[in-house]
């Protein structure tokens, strides 16, 4: 299995979680981030949301910064699984689940990958408000997130 | 030849998903041509515009250069996660 997957179908967290501590004793911690879509956001009601990226580009983008997590820190398995298409409010967007010996690293490095996933991967949001559609734009607090980790 | 893809915003507002383009030097050079065409695209390709550009599914940055049968890609800062 690939440790980074883009799909459309919903997530099972228990199922990723699960799979990735799968008969491996030496794990001692699992930390999962899980992204979940909002029913609100600057200031309205938000129905649904439509989630597009760009194939090819995504995957290349997230299994390298797996790939720079693993150069930080001492980690024995990470996946991340983000979701495209329609989603609606309580749905999971993404999960980050990375496992280790001993929790430090994978709090540490569980917070790097979404960090940097909201700032390098090919992802946009869409999302309808009782206005119509319109595009979610970029927040500054996640660039200033993502350059915390730069020293 | 290059390949030209629009993404998200840019993609709905210019109307164009993409498109073959004759070969130029760098990103910039392809920046300031797409702008010339006016309207929208003088809009989004305006110096100083904040647009995310990849080349081949690598981010690139303006001085990077274009070689022929290169995939070039242009879109808005990313929202996931």
């Amino acid at each position: 299995m690939s440790r980074a997957v883009v799909q459309s179908e919903p997530l099972d967290i228990a199922r990723v979680q699960d799979g990735l501590r799968a008969d491996n004793p030496a794990i001692g911690a699992l930390v999962s981030f899980v992204g979940l879509m909002r029913d609100f956001n600057d200031g309205d009601q938000v129905s649904s949301l439509f989630l597009e990226h760009y194939p090819g580009m995504t995957e290349k983008a997230l299994d390298a910064i797996i790939a720079e997590a693993e150069q930080r820190w001492d980690l024995m398995g990470v996946r991340v699984i983000h979701r495209v298409g329609a989603l609606k409010p309580l749905d999971p967007i993404v999960i980050v689940v990375v496992a280790s010996a001993h929790r430090g690293e994978a709090f540490d490095a569980c917070e790097f990958i979404i960090d940097y996933l909201k700032t390098r991967a090919p992802f946009w949001k869409k999302e309808r408000t009782g206005e119509g559609e319109r595009w979610v734009d970029a927040r500054e607090s996640d660039s200033e997130a993502q350059a915390r980790w730069k020293e | 030849m290059i390949q030209v893809r629009y993404f998200a915003r840019l993609r709905e507002e210019l109307n164009c998903e993409s498109e073959s383009l004759e070969q130029v030097a760098d990103i910039r050079t392809l920046m300031k041509q797409l702008a010339a065409r006016g309207g929208k695209w003088a809009e989004f390709f305006a110096e100083g515009e904040l647009i995310l550009v990849s080349v081949n599914h690598e981010m690139a940055d303006p001085g990077v250069a274009i070689t022929d049968g290169d995939e070039v890609a242009f879109f808005p800062p990313v929202t996931g996660g």
